[in-house]
């Protein structure tokens, strides 16, 4: 496939997220009254072409996952709107909810928690089908999940076998061929590969590579690791503190960031081409702020090495600073 | 200076000769390191890489003789630390060099934390151990090196117990512990995997600041081919529970010579490249108790295997220039032209 083939092909945005926010109310004295709210998601706002893949990095907390299970609606979000296909699902219920879930799908970081160890593997991945198609024969069922079974890489056996019979990277192909049965147009993939260990981490990346070619899939890529995020990923947002400061190409992204989370976030990666050798390296100080009790203005302003006054008191927005590089950033206003 | 403090001063700060350790399951011994030799020179990073499973912390174990007892043991070889053979020492011995010239910074820092003692109390009492303290002194001393590893608030967070501390902030009271009494020799086992990135960066900064100052030899295992390149002099790669190549840095990263340590370093996504499909390695590790006795314990899933290397165990050779590797693809009474490369 020719780059410039792919890259026609994907101008038709498959989600819009926009403004998004998903606070958590804090609940407290006697009468466990909201006294206060987590604003584990606090205005973030991207959009996934079809085809593509979106990775969202970020540290601890920032709210990546947050993010993730607001666009499945997993969480009612508390404002803004996520467009999915040309729809906007941000309050759909019943029916319509159900019809959305249908294409939109998730793989999760942890796959020893996300499956149930003592169900059959035939049944674990059959079980969206069940679900929706009521009246499908059992046999075409066993014959389309052995053969997603195929796909992800499986022994046709493990269909009889139960998933705490496999391994970690085994249990994510499980994860991953029950999120496909349903042939889903999206797929939300949480650190799928967090948990296992590099040499398998490897094969569950290049099966996610490959599946996305032939099911024509489109990504959302979530992990904290930038070198995995980078490989998987077309463009890359950048989380903070509930907020996306950066969206760019990820070669932008490497070679020049222009928001100074993201230049102090990709200084940080310790470079394999650079033995022994000191690096300018930008080192943050202090913590992280809570999302309880987010800093005014800017969220980076209080660690940032290029903050001014005006920092704490004006939120920037996204702004495309170069073609196809958004920045959250006063300085590039 | 005396004959035997020459030779001593001489010697290298840790060296770890043929050491065996095994685990008793189901009442029968198994080795989950074997007959792995190295040295630590002071002021020297070694790196430790592999595969989950293949030893690392087992080895490290070893080394502070902190194996779970009963279970564990050391079954042959040495340990010398300062020229001094310490695997036989008594438990009353190992406590007055454990903590104080040889200490570990643990893979999980939540079970290496006591939950019901505050940080200030943990960090007194390793001072406590080794030193002759006033309480105060000792309080000082500890707010001194919660600074020092880039605690904020220090003088609160003494105060503090460990659940009211991040995970990041964990990690950092489990360095300060470990770095309490200057130690001569520091194991830390996987210090920054749980941690953020700007953390990580952080603390690798403040180690090798350390270690600059003090001349402190540092055993790091490590996942990350990244923290390997930018902090290690050596670099030990493990297949399980052996050696199967060791060398200097840079020559690990542009020859690497185990057919492991080539498909190792090609799975792994690197931000400075742009890989279109990563390496992979097929099968698995074989478990500890159905280990091979004999032959190469990767020939089952080596791309290059050979008939013979089920049949002959490869030893670890110089090859080149302080560059060693167990493969009989290298082995000089066993060449194999064409295969190499
Ligand atoms: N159900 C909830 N109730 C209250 N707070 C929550 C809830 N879920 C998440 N949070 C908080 O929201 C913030 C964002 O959490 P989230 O799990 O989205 O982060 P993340 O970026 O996925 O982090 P990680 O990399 O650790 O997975 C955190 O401060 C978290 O504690
Ligand atoms: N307490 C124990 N009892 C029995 N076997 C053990 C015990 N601890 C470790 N082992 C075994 O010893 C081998 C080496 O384990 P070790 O913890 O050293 O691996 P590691 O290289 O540190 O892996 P990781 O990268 O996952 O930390 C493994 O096969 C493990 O199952
Ligand atoms: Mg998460
Ligand atoms: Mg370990």
């Amino acid at each position: 496939m020719s780059i410039t083939e792919n890259k026609s092909t994907k101008t038709q945005n498959l989600l819009e997220v926009k403004d998004l926010k998903m606070h958590f109310p804090v609940k407290g004295g006697f009468f466990r009254r909201t006294i206060g709210n987590v604003k584990a998601v606090d205005g973030v706002t991207f959009d996934i072409k079809k085809g593509e893949t979106l990775g969202l990095v970020g540290e601890s907390g920032c709210g990546k996952s947050t993010t993730g299970r607001s666009i499945l609606r997993l969480l009612n979000p508390s404002a803004g709107s996520v467009i999915f296909d040309d729809q906007d699902i941000t309050n759909v219920n019943g029916k319509k909810l159900r019809d959305i879930r249908k294409d939109i799908q998730m793989v999760f970081q942890d796959p020893y928690a996300s499956l149930n160890p003592m169900q059959m593997v035939g049944n674990i991945v059959s079980e969206p089908i069940k679900n929706y198609y009521k009246n499908k024969k059992e046999e075409e069922m066993k014959e389309e999940v052995m053969e997603l079974l195929n796909k992800v890489g499986l022994p046709e056996d493990a269909y009889y076998k139960y998933a705490h019979e496999f391994s970690g990277g085994q249990r994510q192909r499980i994860g991953i061929a029950r999120a496909l049965a349903l042939r889903p147009k999206l797929i939300i993939a949480d650190e799928p590969v967090s948990a296992l260990d590099v040499s398998v981490q490897s094969q569950v990346l290049n099966l996610l590579n490959e599946l996305q070619d032939e099911f024509d899939l489109t990504y959302l890529f979530i992990a904290h690791d930038l070198s995995v995020v980078k490989h998987m990923s077309d463009r890359i947002g950048v989380m903070y503190l509930g907020n996306v400061v950066e969206v760019a190409d990820k070669h932008s992204i490497y070679k020049d960031p222009l928001h100074p989370y993201t230049q102090a976030l990709i200084s940080a990666v310790p470079d394999a081409s650079n033995f022994g050798q000191k690096r300018e390296r930008i080192v943050l100080q202090g913590d992280v702020p809570s999302p309880e009790n987010p800093p005014s203005g800017c969220p980076f302003h209080t660690r940032c090495p290029k903050a001014m006054d005006k920092c704490s008191s004006i939120k920037p927005q996204l702004k495309e600073v170069k073609p196809g590089q958004h920045v959250a950033c006063i300085l590039y206003d | 200076m005396s004959k035997s403090e020459q030779s001593k001063a001489k010697a290298p700060l840790l060296e770890v000769k043929g050491l065996e350790t095994s685990f008793s399951i189901e009442g029968k011994d198994y080795n989950a390191v074997d007959g792995v030799s190295f040295t630590v020179d002071r002021g020297k990073v070694v790196g430790i890489v592999g595969e989950s499973g293949c030893g690392k912390s087992v080895m490290s174990l070893s080394v502070m003789q902190l194996l779970p007892k009963g279970i564990g043991k050391i079954r042959n070889g040495e340990v010398l630390f300062d020229g001094e053979e310490i695997q036989s020492f008594n438990e009353k011995q190992m406590n007055q060099i454990r903590g104080k010239d040889m200490a570990m910074i643990f893979q999980e820092p939540m079970t290496s934390l006591n939950p019901v003692f505050t940080i200030g109390y943990q960090i007194e009492e390793v001072l406590h151990n080794h030193f002759k303290l006033s309480k105060k002194e000792a309080r000082n001393k500890s707010v001194q090196l919660l600074s020092a590893v880039g605690i904020p608030r220090a003088a609160k967070i003494v105060d503090e117990y460990p659940h009211q501390l991040s995970g990041g902030m964990r990690q950092r009271v489990m360095i300060a512990m470990a770095i309490a009494c200057q130690p001569k020799l520091l194991i830390a086992d996987e210090p920054t995997t749980a941690l953020d990135v700007t953390v990580q960066a952080q603390i690798l900064e403040l180690l090798k600041d350390i270690q600059t100052k003090n001349d402190m030899g540092i055993v790091l295992i490590t996942h990350d081919l990244g923290v390997v390149a930018e902090s290690c002099d050596e670099v030990i790669v493990m297949y399980a529970g052996k050696i199967v190549e060791k060398t200097d840095v840079e020559s690990l990263f542009t020859k690497p010579k185990h057919p492991y340590t080539k498909l190792m370093m090609g799975s792994i996504p690197r931000l400075e490249e742009d890989t279109e499909k990563l390496e992979t390695i097929k099968g698995i590790v074989p478990s500890l108790t159905k280990m091979p006795q004999v032959g190469c314990r990767f020939a089952n899933r080596c791309p290059k295997a050979m008939p013979e290397c089920t049949e002959i165990t490869p030893q670890l050779e110089e090859n080149e220039q302080g560059h060693e590797v167990a493969c009989l693809l290298y082995e000089t009474s066993h060449p194999k032209e064409g295969v190499l490369g």
